[in-house]
């Protein structure tokens, strides 16, 4: 183009302004960067009339050279600050236009991780255990398989009272005096004979009893068992107590009613109600557990003044709370391991 | 358990008139006895006693001969005239009441009746036979009123009549009440409940009831072996009712309280000792005394005896059982029956029986309760025994009988009764009377104690110091301690007076190190994908063959269950993975291809020869040694993990082809877990069942402890459960992991700023030479600089020769405090090919 143009001299302004007008018009006309480099090359390189103008003004008068040096110097600076302006604004169109090309469908499944999942029971059973650990009481743990004496007889089970046989239990063959516990109430006998007094203590864990699995039972299901043993303590403070669970397990509504019944290891004893505002059908009362005040032969198996102490005791299932708060119609869901249905309790359940 | 039909329940207590079953349930749920199910009315809607005025005999062609009967229903008549009804029975007569279902009635079994067209006519109704209203097995004709000895007007309501529109409600008695297993004692709870007048049925009425007894048939008490020092049997009335009719039938009203209460009418001696046993809680035995040869001996059986029981099984008995004997070849000779059990076939009352002996008797709860449970006869009479009977209602039990026999099936009763009493009144109990609102919480004063105590029968002695004497009833041998008065008056008075206060519990510690660190461990096998399933602890003892675990292996050691729930499966688990595995069977049966599921639970690890854990009493402290031994008979019941993965680990998709779960999963997961709680484990190549042993880590603690073992599953094993190909597994012990896990705080070393150094080394070493060493011996070369040590590369083949691999290894050098020259890079990496061919062998490629 230019390159092959008349030659310019440095004091011809017109040609002078002419060729910068040219330089700035091609790069204008640039409309990517390897254009934007052509039109460089061929206004500002070595051969274009302004780098040939430039390097003639040494050939003139010296008188006149100031004159020249000014004008060509103009015109080559118009021109650079042309091509920064069009770089930047071809650079940018540039970067743009490649994000664009980058561009993903963001919602094609990510999921390359597997997802994992505790099983809603033993999040609940944790639940529970911080709720307790919240009123200063504390988590104890107890075997699986038990010794009959306690789970029957420091809790005051006599040895031929029917109350035994209501139990279901699975006997260890070959007259061990074994049994697998039938509720987690022997962890109380055994932290009252470890622990020092006063004792608040919270037992989430497995109980087995001889029922068939149906929608309602299993032969191995979890309850929660808590035990206060302390100066003073009434079945008010009991009340109390159920009164604060149920409502950190079932919201500011909840609440429990107490009604007379039978354990061995409490007396007086009560079975717990729930008032269950989400029930079907309407709110009303469900059966949640048993509870009482601790029989003064529990504390005396464990070396304990009943005159001195006094303690409360309760127990609820862990399956039924589960099935209650969430829902849940039928048994087998919980106790079969099926991957989906532990998948569902995700977040804080 | 117990069924209380409100007209029954009505003659012990005043019952407001337009009681329902549920108010009933709500009332005596108040005072707890709770209800266990509310039996609905058999029959609903219209049933009616009809007359029969006037009927015709219509043969038909298939042969049979129809009823047209014209039936005067009262008030139910169709404008004044009798209803058509077709019958296909012949046994009644015109003027014969009999009992009219009219359309709109449902009986039992859910048959509805309406009006139809038969035989030629429209039938407004149906005549009901005995089994259409679920009255008896009687289908041979209609049932006419007037053979059961009941008169109705025609319109009369039949259910109301015969007791079927009832609906009966069964309670929940606990078995601290044994009173409750008779309308007497619920009426009296149903009394304390609502204030309702309660009428005693237990004490005499009549001075027949208090005569002196003697001169009756001979008693012996003779228990030479009394349980714990209780006498078998301390109380036997015995009384004979001579010529009584035994075949007579009992009459309808006795039936059917017998069928509402859930009982079967069986003769009339029978019937008559059941409804007094149901009416006021003693059981009762009826024998034909001509069969009887005095003197009737309660004693203990002797090793070797037999008795065949009513129900025609022939028993071998327990020195331990109490029985009743008669003498015909010298005292005690002939067994009569398990005492407050089962009598015996020998000398039932059948229809030729003349003269009767009735038996009420009084007999130890542990003693009868034992016999039921040896023998497994739960029967009505064991029920009520091993709860406790009242020892104060023999005679009038016994007389009430007698007089029922001889109203119902005629006779006399003998003057003379036998009353062999050596009972003795229950020593009062010392009682504090401020011990209600001490333990309950509620400020209950003295005079309402007293008059709560008072109201159930107690008798309470003068107040010394607010201290009392209370003499509890003879009908709640369960009241014998203070708590127990306690719970009386708590109950009584009601527990919605109870306060809610919560209780201040010291500080406490927290979830101890081992709480905290469990819950850590699952959480980091959820974030690492896995699910977490529980599975039942019961495993079949081939379940070992299954896994292919050597004859000798420990695991093979479990504890049986002597009655479990399914017979092929008696055993408690030994280790996670049998259960887990089933588990993971049920998911891929059910279409779940990829998965990772964990479980954390404890198994149970007999020892051999563990001691029997020792019958120690109740309410006593152990001793320090039977502390001991009963620990020392629990047996170990560690904790422990175990994981299972089967298909993708990543699935395949836009993103790339996946990968395929495998050992290094499993492996993995243990690396994880441990490094969650702060231990470093070590790894070693196992061959240990039910894992592959060409891919099985035996993953070790610090001190070389066995922690677990984690890889493939064995491809036989993984054949006989049926589990998909390359299935790979993990099982550690969790108590051992937590032991081992540090509980001080970390001590932090500072972080060098210094520029790294990375070196490179491909060595080709023996085959058998484990990453694992390579990786120590430069570890250890390197000493203090070295910062990181890993394989980025391993291959064999002809190019590194036979037997042998090519490990490459990346290094990470730092020093804490200067800049690492190309001196000290180059000696480090000389000293590393130094050991590592010294140590392994191993040449630099």
């Amino acid at each position: 183009m230019s390159a092959n143009a008349a030659p310019v001299s440095p004091l011809d302004e017109a040609a002078v302004h002419g060729a910068r007008d040219a330089a700035i018009a091609a790069v204008h006309a640039a409309r990517d960067l390897d254009e934007l480099k052509t039109a460089r090359l061929a206004h500002t390189g070595d051969k274009s009339p302004l780098a040939l103008a430039n390097r003639a003004i040494g050939t003139i008068e010296p008188a006149r050279r100031g004159e020249a040096g000014r004008l060509v110097g103009q015109a080559r600076a118009a021109v650079d600050a042309a091509i920064a302006e069009r770089t930047a604004v071809l650079e940018a169109e540039h970067a743009a236009r490649q994000l664009e090309t980058e561009a993903v469908d963001v919602t094609l499944d990510v999921q390359r991780d597997r997802r994992g999942a505790r099983h809603p029971l033993e999040l609940l059973s944790e639940e529970i255990s911080d709720v307790f650990v919240a009123m200063g009481w504390e988590i104890a743990e107890g075997p699986e398989v038990e010794a009959e004496w306690f789970n029957f007889d420091a809790l005051n089970f006599g040895k031929d009272h029917p109350a035994r046989q209501m139990q279901d239990t699975f006997f260890v063959e070959g007259d061990k005096h074994l049994v697998m516990r039938t509720h987690t109430s022997p962890v109380q006998a055994r932290t009252l004979l470890e622990r020092e007094l006063p004792v608040y203590v919270a037992c989430p864990g497995k109980v087995f009893r001889t029922d068939a699995l149906d929608a309602t039972h299993t032969p191995v299901f979890h309850q929660v068992e808590g035990l206060a043993v302390d100066k003073g303590l009434t079945m008010a403070h009991l009340k109390g107590t159920l009164d604060y669970f149920a409502r950190a397990m079932f919201g500011p509504e909840a609440r429990t009613r107490l009604r007379p019944s039978f354990f061995p290891f409490t007396e007086p004893s009560a079975e717990m109600d729930l008032w269950f505002p989400q029930k079907k059908g309407g709110p009303g009362w469900i059966e949640w557990g048993g509870c009482g005040m601790v029989n003064p032969n529990v504390l005396l198996a464990c070396g304990i003044d009943p005159e001195e102490y006094t303690g409360f005791a309760f127990g609820m299932g862990l399956e039924r709370t589960l099935m209650l708060r969430h829902g849940i119609a039928d048994m087998h869901d919980i106790v079969e391991g099926d991957a989906r249905f532990s998948l569902q309790f995700q977040g804080v359940i | 358990m117990p069924r209380v039909p409100l007209d029954w329940l009505a003659e012990h207590v005043d019952l407001p008139s337009d009681l329902t079953v549920a108010q009933l349930a709500a009332d005596l749920v108040r005072v707890g006895i709770e209800d266990e199910e509310i039996h609905p009315a058999a029959v609903s809607g219209p049933l009616v006693v009809g007359r029969v005025v006037e009927y015709v005999d219509e043969p038909q062609k298939n042969g049979k001969v129809i009823r047209w009967c014209q039936v005067d229903v009262g008030a139910h008549n169709d404008d004044g005239a009798p209803r058509g009804i077709v019958c296909g029975a012949h046994n009644f007569a015109v003027g014969d009441s009999v009992v009219v279902a009219l359309p709109g009635a449902v009986l039992p079994g859910g048959f509805a009746i309406s009006a139809r067209k038969t035989y030629g006519h429209v039938s407004d109704g149906m005549i009901c036979s005995a089994r259409e209203l679920g009255l008896g097995e009687d289908h041979t004709g209609i049932l006419v009123l007037a053979r059961l000895g009941l008169e109705a007007a025609p319109g009369d309501d039949a259910k109301q009549l015969l007791g079927l529109g009832d609906a009966v409600l069964e309670v929940n008695v606990t078995p601290d009440r044994g009173y409750c297993f008779s309308m007497r004692g619920l009426a009296r709870e149903y009394a304390l409940s609502t204030g309702a007048r309660f009428t005693d049925h237990g004490l005499p009425r009549s001075p027949a009831e208090t005569r002196p007894a003697g001169g009756g048939f001979a008693i012996e008490l003779a228990d030479e072996a009394p349980i714990d020092g209780v006498p078998g049997c301390d109380r036997f009335v015995a009384q004979v009712v001579r010529g009584v009719d035994a075949a007579a039938q009992s009459p309808a009203w006795l039936r059917r309280r017998l069928e509402q209460a859930g009982m079967r009418s069986i003769s009339l001696a029978v019937d008559v000792t059941n409804y007094v046993m149901l009416d006021l809680g003693q059981p009762l035995h009826a024998y034909d005394l001509a069969t009887l040869a005095a003197p009737i001996v309660v004693r203990r059986a002797r090793a070797g005896e037999r008795l065949v029981t009513l129900d025609d099984v022939e028993r071998a008995l327990d020195p331990e059982d109490l029985l009743i004997t008669d003498s015909p070849a010298g005292s005690g000779s002939r067994i009569l029956g398990l005492a407050g059990v089962m009598g015996g076939a020998e000398t039932e009352v059948g229809p030729a029986t003349r003269d009767v002996l009735l038996e009420g008797a009084h007999f130890d709860p542990v003693s009868v309760a034992r016999t039921a449970r040896r023998h497994k006869l739960p029967s009505e009479a064991a029920k009520r025994f091993e709860r406790g009977v009242d020892p104060r209602l023999q005679r009038v039990a016994v007389q009430r009988a007698a007089e029922m026999l001889v109203e119902l099936g005629g006779g006399t009763i003998e003057d003379a009764v036998t009353d062999v009493d050596e009972t003795r009144p229950a020593a009062p109990v010392r009682f504090d009377l401020d011990h209600p609102a001490r333990l309950v919480g509620v400020p209950y004063t003295h005079a309402e104690v007293i008059e709560t105590l008072e109201s159930l029968g107690a008798e309470v002695g003068p107040a010394q110091d607010g201290v009392v004497d209370v003499t509890v009833p003879s009908w709640r041998p369960d009241l014998s301690t203070g708590v127990d008065l306690v719970e009386e008056v708590a109950r009584l008075r009601g527990y919605e007076q109870i306060d809610s206060l919560v209780p201040t519990a010291p500080a406490g510690r927290g979830l101890t190190f081992e709480q905290k660190a469990r819950r850590r461990v699952a959480q980091t096998l959820v974030e690492a994908g896995f699910v977490e399933v529980l599975s039942y602890p019961f495993v079949a003892p081939d379940s070992h063959d299954a896994l292919g675990l050597p004859a000798d292996d420990a695991r093979r050691r479990a504890v049986r269950l002597a009655n479990p729930l399914a017979d092929t499966h008696p055993e408690l688990r030994t280790n996670l993975l049998t259960t887990l595995l089933e588990t993971l069977r049920r998911n891929v049966g059910r279409g779940l291809g990829d998965l990772a599921l964990f479980e954390a639970g404890q198994v149970t690890r007999p020892e051999p020869g563990a001691p029997a854990a020792p019958d120690l009493p109740l309410a006593v402290r152990p001793s320090e040694d039977e502390l001991a031994a009963l620990h020392a008979a629990v047996p170990p019941q560690p904790r422990r993990l175990a994981g299972v993965l089967v298909g993708m680990r990543e699935p395949a998709g836009w993103a790339g082809p996946g990968r395929a779960a495998d050992h290094t999963d499993a492996i993995g997961a243990v690396l994880r877990v441990a490094n969650a709680v702060g231990v470093e484990v070590g790894l070693s190549a196992d061959d240990h069942a039910p894992w592959h042993p060409g891919r099985c880590a035996r993953v070790t603690l610090p001190d070389g402890t066995l922690l677990g073992h984690a890889g493939e599953l064995h491809p036989q094993v993984l054949d006989r459960l049926e589990l998909p190909a390359r299935t790979v597994a993990f099982e550690i012990d969790v108590d051992a992991l937590l032991a081992a896990a540090p509980r001080e705080p970390v001590e932090a070393v500072p972080v060098s700023s210094f520029p790294p150094a990375k070196e490179d080394f491909a060595f080709i070493v023996a085959e058998t030479v484990t990453a694992a060493a390579l990786r120590r011996v430069v570890r250890e070369a390197a000493g203090e600089l070295a910062e990181e040590v890993r394989e980025f590369d391993v291959f064999t083949g002809p190019q590194v020769g036979e037997g042998k691999k090519s490990v490459a290894l990346a290094v990470r050098l730092r020093a804490a405090d200067r800049t690492l020259t190309a001196e000290d890079v180059a000696e480090v990496r000389a000293r590393i090919v130094a050991a590592a061919g010294e140590q392994l062998g191993a040449v630099l490629r």
